[in-house]
């Protein structure tokens, strides 16, 4: 893909840099699929009653009531086609959002919607039809079934729906080819690795070609090699496939490797959602900035993101598009005495970077 | 008694010194009734006119159920007889097919289907035993049922084996169903957890009892019995197994849109398995256990020959020979069972050969039978081919008798003199007021006011249903057994754990004795010591020791290294370390081992009365004999209620200690 139109009005013998993205970014303006308003999880007794006396209690009302507050105050807006991950340490409540989300927790008070229906106002009945055609869910410990084979793990949510057996089995064979698992259908789950396992995982929850996919900490039971694969497997699937995704993890780098926004939770609470670079750039509060003080900011960082304005009639070097990481454009950038110039899609320069500023961001995390 | 004077809280000094006071109540208990025995006679031996008549109580109420309860469109009666032509009619079916097999028309042109053949019967065990568990399996399958048909034990045996299956099914999936009840139905698993405790202390004969009375003598009376008794862990072990199924895949059940059922059906139940075979084993052993037990109520049988075996004065050597059988039954059913949990799903090659195997085996099984019907020798093995060692059998007890009588003798009576005799004069002896404020103290001790009541109430049954003299022998029977099992099964637990070698050996060793129905325990024990109380006590011992050798092991192994390092560095001779560091540390677990060995000590109690007790078990055994139910079942409570008295304290002493030492 040619993201770059030559700026000729500049250098016109510097050839510009070919910048391929590492994931295909959904549209910023493409429309919210899941929104929730307003989401709260209280664990005890007569929480509800306790919210309906109290609708925004602080932290210490809660606990004060005996109470336990998983989720608080949630409020998110996930839109069409993106990779929107849900991030926090053990215990910050994201794994009890994301079930709220799908309901398989019931929120105390909120809201959800997808596709303009509210999930919580749902009879089980409607809730088990959104279930079996628009979601699929992969969990951190792969919830294979043990007693089925590869292939009856894929098909069973299929099954489930009331599909003839050659026809499900038939999809299901075409996901495990789409996971790279056609050899082992006929294994039995305790037959394969962990990340085989997860690519079972993968293939059975995209078997009913669901609109929204969650991912509940789909890697973090692998080992790290196994991780990164997969990481890669999961983009390589996101570009043919473009779902809507709630991804979580408790992995920063993940995150950032995989997600288009990032919401960051501590203790039941959305501090902030964000880019990636958004969050290094603006952190909300301490807590953001700790996460992302160790992160690669070459790696996070756009050259629009950290250029400076220009000087009229300065001299400028290559060309490098706007949405271009530090990381991927700093070695043309270093090659040359005078800072590159930035251009935006339509070859407009927006500014420029200098060696200092890629230099900065390349060699550490902390300022 | 220290335990009673210690305070219970250091940092708060009580301002009475409440251990001394309750120490002194308990000793003026005892004391006082054995000072002035004139003055205090009612406090030392229970008043008759005090004896509340729980046996015609319980009685009436049996009568009560049996003759007037109605529920409206039916009767009581009504409902145990539709039961038990139920089962009547449910038997009919595996015993045609193992035992009998089906006749049509009268004598003159009598058509006869055979039954399964024993030739195809051994084929089938053999091969699926190599299925399940490989040549070692399959060789023990052959050699079991092998020594079944040539000891001309097939047809008994046959008649067992399909009430057990029957059971098995019956058991299993009534277990099964009544633990997905209470897994489904929070609100009753409280209930139903609390039902099953008291199912499981109540001794096995004590079910007999009612049994008798409402259904009357003969096979299905035995069956239900044993449905009963072997149902229970079933319920439970689904219920744990339901429990312990991961969240996560509960969670896909609901994400893929499961329908309860199919969430029930097609997730969590297959995701138990292995779990739920544990407990079909169990259920396996338990029924047969019980079966051979039932033949007290005509259940028949392998049983049968073993009870008239023990019945006759010189019928041991055939008691001998079924009683083998039993075992060999046993032990084949339980190692195939077992396999069965440890059979994993396999792909491909593997798959195929499995289900080759399945039905080259049926296939062997479906062509001797059908060849029996040409071939009547395949459908049953004609006497002149079988072997009877019943004679060499009465000959090694005639040698053992003649041979090893007069030491057999002397350490009996050596142990009646100087033990049990002795004990259980004392015990018999003892102030009723005196037992109940030791019981009171104690467990004032253990869990305060509350717990001291309830525990009072348990024991104060045996006194106040006129079940003293019975109830005392069955402690002092028990307590004996106790200490001795435990005094044996320590050491070896602790050999146990100190040698993998060892640690196999007494693995293989408990999981046979454990194996084994407690009735065939009986038999060598008479061969020895006779009819009488050592019989019992060294049967009792045999029977309860493995709960005692398992725990010892597994406490000891526990032990964390580093625990035994501290000690080793801190300078400790072995002994020491053993003394100071690793029996305090494994104590909670071995006492929980202990536990168990009351437990299994209190069942086989009853089933010993066989050979000459005058406990509560000889009750229940006479009142079976005489149709009394209200004597068996107060029998049967007072056993239970031992049991569980028993049980709460030991819990509780555990879990205060475990607390104590934060585990």
């Amino acid at each position: 893909m040619a993201l770059v139109s030559p700026a000729s009005e500049i250098a016109p013998d510097v050839a510009p840099i070919p910048v391929s993205p590492a994931k295909v970014r959904a549209a910023a303006d493409a429309p919210p699929a899941l929104i929730c308003r307003n989401l709260w999880k209280i664990y005890g007794a007569n929480a509800d009653a306790f919210l309906r006396a109290n609708p925004i209690p602080t932290p210490a009302e809660v606990r004060a009531a005996g109470l336990f507050a998983a989720v608080r105050d949630a409020t998110l807006e996930i839109r069409q086609g993106e990779i929107f991950i849900i991030m926090g340490l053990s215990g910050s409540g994201k794994s009890t959002l994301v079930r709220c989300l799908s309901r398989l927790v019931e929120p105390t008070a909120g809201s959800v919607f997808y596709e303009h229906q509210n999930l919580l106002r749902m009879t089980p009945a409607e809730l088990i039809q959104v279930r079996r055609h628009k979601m699929g869910m992969v969990f951190q410990n792969f919830a294979l079934l043990p007693h089925r084979t590869v292939l009856g793990n894929v098909a069973f949510p299929l099954e489930v729906q009331g599909m003839g057996k050659a026809e499900r089995e038939a999809r299901a064979l075409q996901m495990i080819e789409l996971v790279g698992l056609a050899e082992r259908a006929g294994y039995y789950p305790r037959e394969l690795s962990g990340g085989q396992q997860q690519r079972v995982g993968i293939a059975r929850s995209l078997a009913v070609e669901p609109a929204l996919w969650f991912l509940d900490e789909p890697f973090s039971a692998l080992d790290p090699l196994i991780r990164h694969e997969m990481q890669n497997e999961f983009l390589r699937l996101q570009r043919m496939l473009s779902k809507t995704i709630v991804f979580i993890t408790h992995d920063f780098d993940e995150a950032i490797r995989l997600g288009d926004r990032i919401a960051i939770m501590k203790d039941g609470a959305i501090i902030q959602v964000g880019t990636a670079e958004e969050l290094v750039l603006n952190p909300a509060s301490d807590y953001v900035s700790a996460f992302t003080r160790h992160v690669a900011r070459g790696k996070v960082l756009t050259a629009g993101g950290v250029c400076v304005p220009v000087h009229p009639g300065e001299t400028l070097a290559a060309a490098v598009p706007a949405s271009a990481l530090v990381a991927e454009v700093a070695e043309s950038v270093l090659a040359s005495e005078a800072p590159a110039a930035v251009v935006d899609a339509d070859g407009m320069i927006i500014g420029k970077l200098e060696r200092a500023t890629v230099i900065a961001n390349l060699v550490g995390g902390v300022q | 008694m220290s335990e009673v004077a210690l305070p219970r809280d250091d940092t708060h000094p009580r301002r009475f010194p409440v251990g001394w006071i309750v120490a002194g109540v308990v000793a003026l208990a005892v004391l006082v009734p054995y000072a002035a025995p004139d003055s205090f006679g009612w406090a030392k031996t229970y008043p008759a006119r005090w004896i509340v008549p729980i046996s015609d109580w319980l009685k009436a109420f049996l009568f009560w159920l049996s003759r007037d309860l109605s529920f409206g469109l039916f009767t009581f009666k009504d409902m145990t007889r539709f039961v038990s032509g139920l089962f009547g009619y449910a038997l009919e079916v595996p015993k045609a097919l193992f035992s009998s097999g089906v006749t049509f028309g009268d004598e003159e042109g009598a058509f006869h289907i055979p039954r399964l053949s024993w030739a195809g019967l051994i084929a089938a065990v053999t091969i699926w035993s190599y299925l399940l568990g490989g040549v070692r399996l399959a060789v023990l399958g052959l050699l079991g049922f092998f020594y079944i048909l040539v000891f001309g034990q097939w047809d008994s045996a046959m008649v067992t084996l399909s009430q057990v299956i029957l059971a098995v099914l019956t058991g299993v999936a009534g277990g099964i169903g009544l633990g997905i009840l209470a897994y489904r139905v929070p609100r009753l698993e409280g209930t139903v957890v609390a039902a099953l405790d008291f199912m499981q202390t109540v001794p096995t004969f004590a079910y007999l009892v009612p049994l008798v009375f409402l259904v009357g003598v003969g096979p299905v009376s035995g069956m239900l019995a044993t449905i009963l008794y072997a149902m229970p862990p079933m319920v439970r072990v689904t219920m744990m197994a339901l429990k312990r199924v991961p969240p996560e895949l509960d969670e896909l059940a609901r994400m893929t849109g499961c329908e309860p059922k199919q969430a029930l059906w097609k997730v969590l139940v297959p995701s138990a398995r292995d779990d739920l075979l544990v407990g079909v084993n169990q259920v396996i052993m338990l029924t047969l256990n019980m079966i051979i037990i039932a033949a007290m109520i005509g259940a028949g049988g392998l049983g049968f020959d073993v009870l008239n075996a023990l019945r006759q004065a010189n019928g041991l050597g055939k008691g001998l020979e079924a009683g083998l059988a039993v075992v060999a039954l046993a032990i084949v059913l339980d190692r195939m069972s077992r396999a069965l949990v440890e059979l994993r799903p396999v792909h491909g090659a593997a798959a195929a050969r499995r289900r080759q195997l399945f039905w080259i085996g049926l296939a062997a099984l479906l062509a001797c039978t059908l060849l029996s019907f040409v071939f009547p020798v395949l459908e049953k093995l004609p006497a002149e081919y079988r072997i009877s060692t019943g004679n060499m059998w009465s000959d090694v007890v005639s040698w053992v008798n003649v041979n090893l009588f007069s030491t057999a003798d002397a350490i009996r009576t050596f142990l009646l003199m100087n033990l049990l005799v002795p004990v259980k004069t004392f015990l018999i002896g003892f102030p009723w007021i005196g037992l109940l404020a030791v019981v009171a103290g104690g467990a004032w001790a253990l869990g305060g006011w509350g717990f001291a009541l309830g525990m009072t109430a348990l024991i104060a049954f045996i006194p106040v249903a006129g079940l003293w003299e019975r109830g005392m022998t069955t402690i002092y029977l028990c307590s004996i057994s106790v200490v001795i099992a435990t005094l044996v099964g320590l050491p070896l637990g602790f050999l146990g754990s100190r040698s993998e070698r060892m640690h196999k050996f007494l693995g293989a060793m408990c999981d046979t004795l454990q194996t084994l129905p407690s009735f065939v325990y009986l038999l060598p024990v008479v061969m020895l010591f006779r009819i009488g109380d050592v019989s019992a006590l060294v049967a009792i011992v045999l029977y309860a020791m493995v709960p005692a050798i398992r725990f010892t092991d597994h406490g000891l192994r526990r032990v964390p290294p580093s625990l035994q390092e501290a000690g080793t560095m801190a300078g400790c001779t072995g002994t020491q370390r053993l003394a100071k560091v690793e029996l305090p540390y494994a104590l909670p677990e071995i006492m929980l081992g202990v536990n168990q060995v009351i437990m299994m000590a209190l069942s086989m109690l009853v089933v010993s009365s066989f050979v000459g007790t005058n406990d509560l078990g000889k009750q229940i055994q006479v009142a079976i004999s005489q149709a009394d139910p209200g004597k068996g079942l107060s029998a049967g409570l007072a056993i239970a209620f031992l049991g569980i008295l028993a049980d709460r304290m030991i819990g509780r002493w555990v879990a205060t200690r475990r607390e104590r030492m934060g585990l």
